[in-house]
Parts: C-alpha cells; structure tokens; sequence
C-alpha cells in the first residue's frame, strides 16, 4: 500500500483486517511523519515512539489470535491532552499540571483500547480547553498545516492540526463551545460534538461540565462514524451519561441521502461579522444540498444573539469551580519559596505562576459570576437564556430535520492577531456555541477554500439531542458531492510538508 | 459594587477568594479586560426572563445512582509520587492559618 | 455559677439553634465506592473521585440517598419531590476538590420536628423542636497538626489523610428554638441525645460523639425580653451530650456578662473548651467566605418517587419516645425512674443487655448502679466506658452457673473498667478462680475456726447466725473466691449443727 500516512482509518482498518499490513507499520509510518513533520506544525506535547511501537506490536498478536473485532483495530489515534491517560502525561495545556502522569484513564480511553486503537501521543490545546486557537497553551502554539503562520483554531488546534498533517488518521477532541469543530473548519477536517451525555466524560478534565463533550475527529466523515461508534454510549461513572445506545451513525454514513430532509439555515448566523468568501462557499453547499433532493428553508432562532453572553457567564463559573482543585496540594506543580509560607500563600502563588493569562481571567470573571449578589443577574440570568436558545432550537426543528450554519466567521487567522483581544477571540465561537448550551449534537465538514484567502472553510449541521445519525447522513451526502466536484476531499489541497 | 463595571478592589478580592497571587500589573490588566467583557455579556439582562426556568443540566435526567457496594481504589503508590509533598503515607501540605468553611 | 445563671434567665431570652452532622454507616462513600469503614491506614480508601483528581466525577450512593430520607420521615419532614446537589466553593486542604458536594437551597427533606422530654419543676415536659431541614453532603479528610502542639495555631505543616473524605454527611438543622427560658440547655441536650437514639433506631449511623459520627454545633442568643432576637454565636467542638448542655450554658451566661457591659456580640465561631468548659473565640463570621454556591452539574436531580418514599416509610421502627414508654410498663417502673434512666444514658446499653441475655433488672441494676458510679467518678459517658452489654451478658451467665461470686464479678468489672482485657483474660490474670475444692475450704473453715474457738461454741450451742462470722472470715482468706453459701452449708455440716 503506498504512503499509509494518506490512507483513510477505515482502508487501514481493512487493510490490517486483511493483513496486507501491520499495525506495527502502520503505526511507524505515523510516528516518522510526526518526527518528520511536527517540529514544524507542533501539534503534539507528548510522543512516546517505543511505547506506541510495543502497544501496536500487542494488537498485532491479539488480531492473530483473533481476539480483537473492531472496525478500527490496529489505527492509530492522537489524543487530546485533556484525557487523562494513565501513567501518561497529561498536561490540558497547563503548566501547572506540567509532569503530571495520571493514575487511572478516562473511560474512553479504555475504549479504544479495548478496540485495539492505537494512541500516538498527547496533543496541544489551548490551556485548560479555554481558547480558540491553541495561542493559549502553555508550551507554545500549534501551526495550521495549511499555513505555519497561522492558527490551527482551539481549543483542540493539535487534534485538528494533526489529522490535517496526515501525522495521525484520526483524533480525539472535545468541544465545550466548539473547540473540536472550529478547529475542524479552520484545517478542512471532519470534527463532531455528539449530543451532551453521549460520550462519558469520566476522565476528561473538566471545564465546564454542563457544556463539555469528546468527540471524534478525522478527515472523512466515515472515519469520524466509525470513531464515533468506539467511543459514544453509557458510563455508570459519568451521571450525566445517557443510557442509551449509541445511535446508529455508521449506517447512516453510509445512507448518504438527503431527498426529501428538510433543512433549516439559521437566520442569525450568517449576516454581519462573517467572512465574505465564508458566506460564498455556505450558500453553494446550500445549493448543493437542494440539488440532492433536500429542502432548505430560513429559521430564526431569536435568542441566538444572547448565546455568547450567556456561554461567556456560564463556563468561567463552571470552571472557577472545577479548577479549583489545582492549588499544589496533591499533585501537579506547587509553589514554595521554602520561607514558611502559608498553605493559602502556597496555593495562590502556585495558582498564579501555573495558570496563564486567559484562564486567571475567566476564573476571575466566573468567581465574580457567581458571588453573591451578582448570582441572579448573571449565572441564574445565563441559565434561563439557555433555556430559550433550547426552546428556539426545540421549535426549529419542529420544522425542520437539521439546521446549518457556517461552523466559524471567518477563516484562519494569523498567530498573535487576536490575542490582545479577549473579546474578539471569544466571537469565533458565535456559531458554535449555542449548540453546547443546548446539548445538541453538530458536525463539521469542510466545503471548499475562502476565495480571498484560499484557507478552508466549514459547514456546521446541527441536530436534535440523540439524533447524532443524523449529522452523519446529511455530512455524508454533501462530502460525497463535493468530492465528485473536486476530485477527492479537500484536505488533498493542503500544502505538503 | 457598581452592576456591569467592576473595579480594581474588586478584583483584588476576586483573587484572593480564587487563590490568585496577582501582581498590582495584573490587577490593572484585568481590570480593564473584565470591564469590557462584562459590558458586552450583560446586554443579557435585556432579555425579560423572569418567568423562565433556568437549565442546569441539558439533557433532562433525574435518579442516577450507584450501589453501595465497596470497591477498592487506588493503592499509595499510585499518587503518592505525584504529591508535591508526601510524608508519613499522608499528603504534606503548608501550615494552615484559617478555620475552615 | 448557678445564681449567676438564674440572674441571667430572670433578665435574657435564649435563643438556642442546632446543627447536627451524622456519618452514615454505608458500606461505601457517597459519591464512590471506597469504603467509608472508620479507621483504616491512611489514605488506604481513596480513589481518583474522592482524591478529586483531575476528570474524577461523582455518582450518588443510593443507600445514602434512601437514610437521608428515612431520616426526615422519621423527623416528620416533607420529602421534595425534586431537588439537586449544589457545589459549596471554598479552600480548604482537607477538601480535595475545593468544593464540598452539597444541598442549598433545595434540601432532601424540610419542616419536620421532634420532640424532646426534659424533666421540669412540674414533672417530665415534653418540648418540641422543629427541624429546619435535613441534606446530604460529603465529609472532608483529617488533618493532622504537626510542628507544634498538635493544635492548629503553631503548626509547622499538616499532614492530611483523605480517608474520610467523601464519607456521606447528612446535615440536620434546627429552626430556632423559642421558649427554651431556663430549660435551654436541658433541652439542647435532650435534642441531641433524643436525636441519636433515632438515628440509632434506623440503624443510618453508629453515631457515637467520641468517633466523629455525630458533630454538633450549638448556636446560642440571648435578648431582653420586648426586644429583637440577639446576635448568635456558633460554638463548634462540642464532642459529648454533656458538652452540649456545657456549652449552652456557659454561652448563654458569657454573652449575658457581654451585654451587661454594654458591649455587642460579635456573629462568630467559638470553640468549646472540654476541660474548662469554656468557649474560645474562632473566627469571625463577619469576614466569612463567600460560598458561591451553584447547582452541580455533574450530578442530576433526586427525585424520589411517591412508591419509594411509600416503601421507605414502611421501613421506619418504633420510635424511640413510644418505645420507652412501652418499657416503662413492662418494666414496671415510674416515668421518673425511665427518666433518669434516660438521662444516664442507661436505655440503649440496658436494651442491648436484655437482647444479649440479661434479666431486665439485673441489667438496670448494673447500669444504673454501679457502672453509673463508676462513669461519674471518671466524669465520662457510660458508653465510654470499657465494658460492654455482652460482658454483662457473660458475667451474670458465669454467676449463675457459679463460676463468680457476686464479690469476685464486682472485681471483673475492676479489671474490664481499667483496660485489662476482656471477660476471660481479666477472670486469667485476676486468677478469679472459685473455690470449689471442699477439702482447700474445709482447712480454711478450721483454721478460722480455730481462731475463734468462742464462736464456734456459739454455733454449736445452737447459735447457727454467727456462723456469719466464720463464713465472712473464710472469704476473707478465699479473697472472696468462695461460694458463701457453700461454705456455710460445710460449716455447719463440720460442726455437727443442723440449721
């Protein structure tokens, strides 16, 4: 088989099915183009060669012995360094976790090794999953494999960044305001947010835990199906987890038929503040979609343009309180001048030298969001606005099967260009974020190149709670027409590195 | 305490009540960075919602519950290394000055 | 100290509140499944949710989830039909994650009460005490004070063991307690102590003071009457029923001597002093942390079905103040008498005694007489006391099969009281051995004989009551370890005498 490293996860699968080839090459070929590639791109934080050598060495004998039956044994994975990964360092983009190696993993870590799936290594994220470009990481940024000089998107930009560089054929991310479908967009890969409560979210680091969910990136939407199957279904250690089966999203990747669906374009998310050549490639998808049998009405969901502010009040509180943890007791960095200093002393000074600028600010402003006093006006106010941004959803779709918005405003920009802007960074997510509040499940799926910038663009299908199935039917059937158009996915268009 | 703005005592205090040691640069940088925030995440108070029932929790369940059968955890050595300061089989942590919660 | 207190309740009103935090006996912790058993070396029962690693997240124990209720079933609370756990955010090392999962605004159960009967000058008064709320929260690790005194002020560093946290901590709230007058502290200890009996009733907790399984916080205000309710001062640290009642008064007459002086009390925490009976200054309530509290998100809402708050109350036994007074009768005894009974902390080791095996008044003699003495001797609770109802059960089996005297029991209750074991290692070491051997008491009937001839003249000129004499003497030289009325039975049969 020529260069594995441009091979889908689904052909590598069959291909190790069938024993043209072994997990172990597979998986060498992957680590050589990651020391071939990342010093350049720098998606990743950690990389252990020997250790994913000896894993895949293992899967190889348990697919001889006939041990292993998944549909993606033997391929290999990135992970997003907010998993925690046992006796594996697990940072979130911290330096206040830096040297951290977990005693126990995350539920779906387990997952995929129980599937014979094969973890590369640890990537980057912006701090604590709080960003929209991975500028915020603690070790350095990630590069956008379509431009070094730009960002990759956030907070998942290693993830996105590493399946766009071919240095892995699919990653895990997670999305608490669109932080594994921004990036998707911004490198023309495939990134989905299953509904809330369909994948566990034991053992991945909380941000906010009402709006947090891993997900499946790749960079064909069957891949993510096939992710997406491995990881999604009930955790009796996650309480939030639904208990339910996990909808069938395979099948309905393979259904790639929209004839007769109706689709709803979100009113308030496609006007001012998005990118011209963004709003060009939306609307020929949308014609695209009507060509294969779809029909496309407008909707509006009024309260959309309270999303951001009630997102930007919810998820600092939320985190205030789940980061509180970090204070150098028990594990991670801790500060001491070795002068007698106070535990209260220690803990603040451990706070301030391991956290960086962004996540000091939200942990400031979700304090202040929740002080009492402020508590009615601000988190209980951002509560029942969610309640009437999933009310607006509710009744859109009591019209409509699924919704579509551009996923992000614009394309990617260039490293440093927004961050002295905190408010300008947050309006990224203006499309995405709703989705979260909500619980919804949504996909990203690149459409083209912004005609001004060449950069990739994405198109966001939203859908009802649980109906995850149906991301992947309509993503399906648009990646395949857009494919006959250009010969080939998208990602074929980024330079080589 | 003004509503919408937020000044520079308050967020001296909102570091101390988050265990942030900020320098007085910091205080004046997020001062002005929280001010603009804030002014922009207010406008949700010109949504009348009164009557509308918050969400907590997204997806609506109820009665999530675990057996009470006891299972052994993790043993010392699994986090014992990790512990900036372990001694004694115990975690070692700075003298406490205050009383707790 | 008593006239300076009736001169305090001839001018002030108490106001007495009480927070009480019961441990749950559940096999595991509340929100995992480390086990919650007392002891164990440290951190041997943590794990990456009760250690609050980074990605743990809690799932609810239903067990602990069922007690809370039957709790407030049996404290006469509404049950809501829904509510949810809320984060208390605050730093503190003992709490791994820097918040503690707990209830706030939407406790389990609400509005209940109980009642309490304290003896007053006309006779046993029954008062009621109405329950504010009942919730559930997680319990925090130990910490241990080292570099100094062992006390947190001097501490060089602390050592901390999170065995404990996460351990389910159900937390029962008073309304405050009107009308107490005179009786405020009476009654505050009949609140606790009437508590714990119930607690012990559902079998929810072991709730002994002495292990931590039942924490009482006393809240005390004094006002002149006409005018509004006082300040109140919280008093922590008060580990004992005695204490409570302690803590209560000396609250009540401090505060009074405060005002007098024109000086205001401050809201604050305040330390119960065990040995002086004192209360300390802690720390002031005025400059207390802001909890922020907010529904938690990785738990979903209780709520507890019609059928299973149905089930559950089918599940609650008799209640403790209709039990006495079934016993009452039974026993045959005054309302008085139970009282006082009560009062002792007699009732539950007399219960556990008779279901052990022992007659009825031989198990109220032993508890109310001497091991009563005994525990006001040493100024500590009955059931601190290192004997148990089974040993009583074993002592009064091993008397009537005549392997103890009477005398030779009183010396195993010595040697249990003072550590030296158990019933067998104590009768061992004490060589509390009956002396059965008639030929060993006949040589100790002549040789006391033989030092009272004039005596035995006595009795064999047909004076057969100083024959007490000789006996008293041959258990004398037994040390007790005779059967009296053996050797009796041999003296006479030595000196011919028929009784």
């Amino acid at each position: 088989m020529s260069d594995l490293t441009r091979q889908s996860a689904a052909t590598l699968a069959s291909a190790i099915a069938r024993k043209e080839v072994s997990s172990e090459e597979v998986t060498r070929a992957h680590l050589d183009r990651i020391a071939q590639v990342d010093e350049r791109v720098h998606a990743f934080l950690h990389v252990d060669r020997e250790s994913s050598i000896a894993r895949a060495r293992e899967v190889d004998q348990q697919l001889a012995k006939g041990e292993l039956s998944s549909p993606l044994a033997g391929v290999p994975i990135a992970l997003k360094d907010l998993l925690a990964t046992k006796g594996v360092p697990t940072t979130c983009g911290s330096r206040i976790l830096e040297g951290w190696r977990p005693p126990y993993n995350a539920t779906i870590v387990d997952k995929l090794n129980a599937a014979g799936v094969v973890s590369l290594g640890k990537t980057n994220m912006d701090e604590f999953a709080m960003g929209s470009s991975t500028e915020h990481s603690g070790y350095g940024p990630t590069q956008n494999p379509w431009d070094l000089e730009r960002i990759p998107g956030g907070s998942g930009g290693g993830s996105a960044a590493a399946v766009a560089s071919f240095e892995s054929p699919m990653a895990i991310g997670t999305d608490t305001g669109g932080s594994i479908r921004q990036p998707a967009a911004l490198t023309g890969t495939v990134g989905v947010k299953p509904t809330y409560g369909g994948v566990s979210r034991y053992g991945i680091v909380a941000l906010a835990s009402s709006l947090d969910q891993a997900g499946p990136c790749a960079r064909d939407v069957m891949d993510t199906a096939l992710l997406h199957t491995v990881i999604g279904g009930h955790d009796p250690r996650d309480s939030t987890s639904i208990n339910k089966p996990v909808p069938d999203v395979v099948a309905a990747a393979l259904n790639a038929d929209v004839r007769g669906m109706k689709i709803g374009v979100i009113k308030q998310l496609k006007g001012e503040g998005f990118q011209a050549g963004v709003l060009e490639r939306f609307n020929q998808s949308i014609e695209i979609l009507i060509e294969l049998g779809a029909e496309v009405i407008e909707v509006s969901c009024p309260h959309f343009e309270y999303a951001l502010g009630a997102y930007y009040l919810i998820l600092p509180s939320e985190a205030s309180s789940n980061l509180a943890r970090f204070d150098g007791m028990r594990f991670g960095i801790r500060e001491d001048d070795g002068k007698n200093r106070s535990v209260e002393e220690v803990m603040s000074a451990t706070r301030e030298k391991g956290f960086g600028a962004e996540v000091k600010r939200r942990i400031m402003l979700g304090t202040y969001a929740l002080s009492s006093g402020y508590y009615d006006a601000y988190y209980g106010q951002a509560q029942r606005i969610r309640t009437l941004i999933t009310r607006d959803f509710a009744d859109a779709f009591s019209h409509v099967d699924v919704l579509v918005s551009p996923t992000a405003p614009t394309t990617a920009f260039k490293i440093g260009e927004k961050l002295d802007d905190p408010l300008a960074m947050y309006l990224n997510d203006i499309a995405t974020i709703p989705v979260n509040l909500a619980g919804n499940c949504a996909m990203s799926l690149p459409i083209g190149r912004a005609p001004e910038d060449g950069l990739p663009v994405g198109l966001q299908i939203i859908a009802p709670p649980m109906a995850d199935h149906l991301l992947y039917q309509v993503g399906s059937a648009l990646e395949s027409a857009l494919a006959d158009r250009w010969g080939g996915l998208l990602i074929s268009e980024a330079p080589t590195l | 305490m003004t509503q919408g703005g937020i000044d520079a005592e308050q967020v001296k205090h909102l570091g101390k009540l988050a265990r942030l040691e900020l320098s007085p640069e910091e205080v004046a940088d997020y001062t002005l960075q929280l001010e603009q925030i804030l002014g922009a995440i207010t406008s949700i108070s010109a949504v009348a919602a009164d009557h509308i029932p918050p969400t907590s929790h997204p997806i609506p369940m109820e009665n999530v519950y675990r057996e009470d059968i006891a299972v052994r955890g993790l043993e010392i050595n699994d986090f014992a290394r990790a512990a900036p300061s372990f001694e004694d089989d115990r975690f070692r942590v700075p003298r406490i000055l205050g009383e707790p919660g | 100290m008593t006239t300076g207190y009736q001169a305090v309740i001839a001018e002030f009103e108490p106001i007495i509140g009480l927070e009480t935090h019961i441990e749950l006996g559940t096999n595991s912790k509340m929100f995992c499944s480390c086990s919650a058993q007392f002891g164990g070396d440290p951190n041997t029962h943590v794990c990456p949710v009760c250690l609050g690693l980074p990605g743990s997240m809690p799932v609810v124990n239903r067990v602990a989830v069922e007690s809370t209720i039957r709790m407030g079933l049996a404290l006469n609370c509404s049950i809501a039909p829904w509510c949810r756990f809320a984060r208390k955010n605050y730093f503190y090392p003992d709490m791994p994650k820097n918040y503690q999962i707990s209830q706030y605004d939407e406790p389990l159960c609400s509005d209940g009460y109980l009642d309490v009967t304290v003896p007053t000058e006309n006779g046993p008064g029954v008062f009621r005490v109405e329950i504010e709320r009942v919730h559930m929260e997680e319990d925090t690790g130990k910490l241990l004070h080292a570099g100094g005194s062992g006390r947190i002020h001097g501490a060089t560093h602390s050592l901390v063991d999170y065995n404990r946290a996460g351990i389910p901590l159900i937390e029962v709230v008073t309304k405050p307690i009107l009308g107490t007058g005179e009786l405020a502290p009476e009654i505050a200890k009949a609140y606790v102590s009437e508590l714990r009996d119930l607690m012990r009733a559902l079998g929810v907790s072991d709730v002994r003071m002495e292990e931590g399984s039942l924490r009482c916080d006393v809240n005390v205000s004094l006002n002149r009457q006409g005018e509004g309710w006082g300040t109140r001062t919280e008093t922590k640290n008060v580990n004992s029923l005695r204490s409570v009642e302690r803590a209560v008064r000396t609250e009540m007459v401090r505060q009074a001597e405060q005002l007098r002086l024109g000086e205001r009390i401050i809201l604050e925490t305040r330390h119960f002093n065990e040995e002086t009976g004192d209360t300390t200054s802690g720390r002031s309530k005025e400059e207390a942390e802001d909890y922020r509290y907010f529904p938690e998100p990785d738990l979903v809402p209780v709520a507890p079905s019609e059928s299973w708050i149905k089930q559950l109350r089918g599940t609650l036994p008799e209640i403790p103040s209709v039990r006495r007074a079934r016993l009452q009768n039974d026993w045959g005894i005054s309302e008085f008498d139970m009282q006082s009974l009560v009062n002792a902390g007699a009732l539950e080791l007399i219960i556990a005694s008779i279901d052990a095996g022992v007659q009825p008044s031989a198990a109220r003699k032993w508890w109310t007489g001497e091991l009563t003495r005994v525990a006001n001797e040493r100024d500590c609770e009955l059931e601190e006391l290192t004997v148990t109802p089974a040993d009583i059960a074993q002592i009064e089996g091993l008397i009537s099969e005549g392997v103890l005297t009477d005398k030779m029991a009183r010396s195993v209750f010595e040697g249990l009281l003072d550590g030296e074991g158990n019933v067998a290692e104590v009768i061992d070491s004490r060589g509390l051995v009956v002396v059965n051997d008639d030929d060993l008491l006949v040589e100790a009937i002549n040789q006391a004989l033989s030092e009272s001839p004039d005596i035995a003249e006595k009795i064999k000129s047909g004076k057969v009551a100083a024959a007490g004499a000789i006996v008293g003497a041959v258990m004398k030289s037994t040390k007790g370890q005779a059967d009296a009325a053996k050797v009796r039975t041999l003296l006479l049969e030595q000196l011919g005498v028929k009784e």
